[in-house]
Formats: C-alpha cells, structure tokens, sequence
C-alpha cells in the first residue's frame, strides 16, 4: 500500500501541483505543431530534390540544380539536427527576433527534405524503365510521365520508408529545447528541475511519445493497406 | 479483462524501475567523493582546458581533501544535478545552488558556504531600469535556476528557459529577449564578455549556496558540514573565493 501512496503522492507533485500538466499538454501541442508543419516542408522539400536528382540520373539534364541538390543532401546529412537548429536559430536569424516555432519547423523541415528525398529518389529509380518508355510512346511528356506514371507507383513502394522517416522526425523535435522552445521534452525537464523527481516527468514524456507512435503507425498500416488494394 | 492485464503490466515495468533506481542508490564504500556540477558557470565551476575548476570546484576539493577523499567531478546539465545526487550517482551537488524551500523537500543542503544574488542583464539603451519593469517583458533564464523559479512571479512576462546561461546571454544581445535574470558572478563575467549589456543596481533576489546532499546520506551531511566549519575557522573559504572575484 505504501507504495501506491507513494506513487499517488509523486503523481500529485509532478503533474497536478501548481497545474504542472499544462508544461506537458501545452509542449505536446507545441511538438505537434512543430512535427506537422515540418513534415509538410521536408515532403515537398524532398520530391523537388528527388525529382531533379533522378532526372539528372536518368537524362544527364540539369547539372547545375543537381549539384546544388548534392551539396544540400551532403551538409544537411553530414550535420547533427541539433547544430543546424542552433545555426539557424543564433546564426542565420542571429539579429532577427524570430519566432522559435518557426526556427524549428524550418530546421526540421531542412532536415527531414534531405532524407525525404533520397528515399523519393531511390523509389524512383526502382521503377522499371520500361514504364518510362511505354509513357514516352504514348504521347506522354517528361514532366507527364513523372507526374501520372512515375511517382505513383513509386510512392507506394517508398511508403513504409517515409513512414519511417515521419517517426524519426516526430521524435528528433524533442531537441528543440536547445533554442528554449518548450517542446514535450522540455515540458518534462521543466516539471522534472521543478520537482527534481526523473522518473514521473521522464517516463510520462516518453509513453506520450510512444503513444502518438503507435497512433501514427496504425494510421500508416491502414493507409499501406488501401494502398495495396490496387495490386489486384 | 485486458485493462487489468495492461495496468498490471505497467505497475510491473514501475517497480522494477523503482527497483533500479534503489540499486544504484546503495553502491556506498569509495574513497573518492563524486561531486555533480553544471560547468558552464563563472566563477563558481567553469572549464579551464578540459578541467572543471572555479570556486565551488575549489571549495569541494578542499572539503574531500579535510575528509580524506580524492575529488571527482561530473559535469551535467544543471536540472540534473539534485536528481544524480538523490540516486546516488553523485555524492554531493555544488553548484552555486541556492537553498530553497522546494528544493529542501527532496533534499538536504550543508551549511551555506557563501551568498549571492540573481541579477537582471539588460542591453545599456533598455527602458528596464529596476526588477519592477519586468512585466511584461520577455525574460531568459537559465533552466532550474532559481532565477528561473522566482521569474514565474512576474506578471505577464513571457520566461524563455534556456539550457545554458550564455545561450540566454546571447539571445538578449540578438533582442530576441529583453533582459536575462542569472547570478551575480556570472552575470559580470557575461557582461565583461559582451559589449553593450549591463546589469541593474537593485538585484531581483538575494540568497545562500550551500552544497546538496542526498536524505539518506546524513553522516555525510555532517562531515561536510564540519568541514565548511573547519574551512571557514582558517579562512581558506574566503581566500577561495577571492582568489576567483575581486572585492569590489
């Protein structure tokens, strides 16, 4: 018994004293915000980049935008996510006063377009040339064949990869708190130099994190499910 | 009939953490004293090449060294420290931590060693002239600070908790805050360092560092205390903390 109490008590402290969950509820909203908008940037970010980069690829067109692409895959893969989110944040808006929110769907978006579009690159490539040729022959142009041939089918095989990619970003939002956003994460670390108490902050963070998971991978089982229902 | 099976799945995974954390806490017997700090602090712990050195590192050492232990000291972020030192990964927190009713709950502090203040930094055109122009105002502060904590007070002023106390520094000299609220030191190093800021006359609040200890550890409360005791008598303590700020 004196364990439950115990439990109850911290619970009380950590989360219902001086109405704590609202450090939890409202860096919840803020993560969500922040993983939704950059998710749509790093989306379209990543098929323009892909589609120039596989373009180059297949018809030798494009040089310049091409090794504009590579250089941007290169830096933005060869940097960890939280030192790109403090340049951007204290280096390229150094002397602007610009919303935190904004920095951190900018950086994420940047980031997650670099992964993005190489996983958009590689469906691409994966589809037989034959379908670009059939495309060719039937009156179809370039941008025509890519658009009404190419890319579907090729989304549908890279599903489960951008799934993926959507999970990594979701979570790599928890280092926002380096620029004093007040993500999920930093909800939990307010509550927990609050109340110096690791383990009700931390692990409420976590199955938060674990849950909006879940939620999200049953959503794509469903989606890749209808997805399939053309392959009969 | 599967609620109850999960419920009871998670209470599971709760003990056998609580278990864990119990574990680490009895690991007791060793002759060097680990102290946790946060070394992004002038003067009172800051890095000098790869070594943590500073008033509190000093003090510390001085007291492991009365006690007849050797000194190890981990560097961690600050809201950290309370938390390694109440599981047992550390065994004392000096960190210029301020004694406070809320911290006393989960903790015990020594006797304090010195005093301080927060302060409020404000670029030199600021219209913030006292503590009282704060309303309002969007405030940097240090996460787990006690200038974080006392800051919650102040009407309608936006608070920004950022990781480090230069990070806060720096986003006041790009006015993406209007002032910083941190400790007296390290507010005159950071204004020292960076032109055009400068720090209030009246200080937001006045307060004791003293060292944290876990609850249970009370033998070594009191050998450290009488170690400060000692530390104070021979006038070692202030010679530390002179050595590190100029009397004004």
């Amino acid at each position: 018994m004196e364990f439950f109490q115990n439990f109850a008590d911290r619970f009380y402290l950590n989360f219902i004293a001086e109405d704590r969950w609202k450090y939890i509820v409202n860096g919840l909203l803020t993560t969500i915000e922040v993983t939704a908008a950059a998710l749509v940037v790093g989306i379209i970010l990543g098929f323009i980049v892909a589609i120039i980069r596989a373009t180059h690829d297949m018809t030798g067109k494009m040089k310049i935008p091409n090794f504009l692409c590579r250089v941007y895959l290169t830096v933005i893969r060869g940097t960890p996510v939280v030192v790109q989110l403090l340049i951007i944040y204290f280096v390229i808006f150094g002397s602007v006063n610009i919303e935190k929110v904004v920095v951190a769907i900018i950086a994420f978006g940047i980031n997650s377009g670099a992964y993005v579009a190489e996983i958009v690159r590689g469906g691409i490539m994966s589809i037989d040339k034959g379908q670009f040729e059939a495309g060719r022959s039937l009156g179809f142009n370039y941008a025509q064949t890519m658009i009404y041939i190419i890319v579907p089918q090729a989304f549908k095989n890279i599903f489960p990869a951008l799934c993926n990619e959507f999970i990594v970003l979701l979570k790599e939002t928890s280092v926002s708190g380096y620029i004093a956003m007040q993500d999920l994460t930093k909800g939990g670390d307010i509550i927990r130099s609050r109340t110096y108490d690791a383990f009700m902050p931390l692990v409420a963070v976590a199955l938060i994190y674990l849950a909006m998971v879940m939620l999200l991978e049953f959503a794509f089982n469903r989606l890749e499910r209808k997805m399939r229902n053309s392959d009969h | 009939m599967k609620k109850s099976k999960i419920l009871s799945a998670v209470l599971g995974a709760v003990m056998f953490c609580t278990a864990c954390v119990s574990f680490t806490g009895c690991e007791a017997q060793k002759k060097t004293l680990v102290m946790a700090t946060n070394a992004e602090f002038p003067p009172y712990e800051f890095y000098e090449g790869d070594k943590v050195v500073g008033i509190d590192a000093e003090i510390a050492a001085a007291i492991a060294a009365d006690m007849g232990y050797t000194l190890v000291i981990e560097d961690m972020a600050f809201d950290s420290i309370i938390v390694a030192v109440q599981s047992g990964k550390a065994d004392i927190g000096a960190a210029g931590m301020t004694v406070s009713e809320e911290r006393l709950q989960s903790i015990n502090f020594s006797d304090p060693y010195t005093t301080a203040s927060q302060v409020v930094i404000v670029k030199e055109e600021s219209t913030v002239a006292s503590p009282a122009d704060l309303v309002g105002k969007r405030v940097g502060v240090q996460l787990g600070t006690t200038g974080d904590i006392y800051s919650e007070d102040i009407e309608d002023a936006t608070i920004e908790r950022y990781n480090k106390g230069f990070e806060a520094v720096q986003a006041l000299t790009q006015d993406k805050i209007d002032a910083v609220i941190i400790d007296r030191e390290p507010a005159k190093v950071f204004v020292s360092q960076n032109q055009g800021l400068k720090i209030l006359d009246e200080s937001f609040t006045d307060e004791e560092y003293a060292i944290a200890i876990a609850k249970e550890n009370e033998e070594l409360l009191e050998k450290v205390n009488e170690s400060i005791r000692k530390l104070k008598e021979t006038g070692k303590l202030q010679e530390i903390i002179d050595k590190y700020i100029s009397a004004e």
